[in-house]
């Protein structure tokens, strides 16, 4: 199978529409009839990246390439930037506003629950200069589906 | 069990998303944390949270929930009920308070 990439643009603030790159990644692996354990894995980073960019991240782009061996979502926005990424990898920790923790957002849990279910998170970031988030999933091929 | 058995056993109010009340229960999850649930909810699950916005549709869809139910009086907004509407996926109302309301599920077999 040849590498099949999609991209998706996501906007900041942009509630009406948040969650629907990762939506249409979720219903493309199952047409795909990847691992049901792994899509559920994939639908939970691909979802809080997406919700980053929308809350924290100002306008960005999320990508996915689907390989034989691999699934790779690339997330990044134009941002503010993360000043700590350790900081931020803390479970727990967040910037996000009152409004946000309303909403139930913003609990600390959103890089730790990336971080756990990617088999690779890289995470590069420098304030004023965006944020880009890079997770890998391998798929083991006798994985039943 | 399906969505639509849950909102006839237990009085509750079916709001939006009526076209997915055939969906199959088979669980159930209390959050009002939207990572929180991403990260425990279970597939089918019924979810019981005071969250109203329209994201919450979102996150059933992608953990693939039987229904939502919006407890304590809470009320979906408008958009949250055109966007069940379109996914399919049901949103029920109670007036009674989380934990009353997943002791009797959780009583009545929905574990």
């Amino acid at each position: 199978m040849s590498s099949l990439k999609k991209s998706f643009n996501v906007r900041c603030r942009d509630f009406i529409h948040a969650g629907e790159a990762s939506i249409s990644v979720q219903q493309l692996l199952k047409q795909m009839h990847i691992d049901p354990v792994l899509i559920r894995r994939i639908a939970i980073c691909g979802y809080e990246g997406e919700m980053n960019v929308v809350m924290h991240g100002g306008d960005g782009i999320y990508c996915v390439e689907i390989n034989t061996d691999r699934i790779v979502l690339d997330i990044s926005d134009k941002g503010p930037g993360i000043a700590d990424i350790a900081k931020a990898m803390e479970k727990g920790f967040s910037t996000a506003s009152d409004e946000y923790r309303e909403m139930g957002f913003g609990a600390g849990m959103g890089l730790p629950n990336m971080k756990k279910n990617a088999d690779e998170m890289i995470v590069e970031s420098e304030p004023g200069c965006g944020t880009r988030v890079r997770m890998s999933f391998i798929i083991k091929q006798s994985t039943p589906t | 069990m399906q969505a639509a058995d849950l909102a006839a056993q237990f009085n509750l109010t079916v709001v939006a998303g009526k076209k997915g009340l055939e969906r199959t229960v088979s669980g159930g999850h209390c959050g009002d944390l939207l990572s929180e649930v991403m990260a425990n909810a279970p597939v089918g699950c019924v979810w019981l949270t005071i969250q109203v916005h329209q994201n919450i549709i979102a996150v059933a869809l992608l953990k693939e929930m039987a229904a939502i139910i919006l407890t304590g009086g809470n009320r979906p907004d408008e958009e949250t009920m055109a966007k069940a509407d379109a996914e399919k996926i049901p949103v029920m109302v109670s007036d009674q308070r989380t934990y009353g309301l997943a002791g009797q599920l959780y009583s009545a077999g929905v574990v």
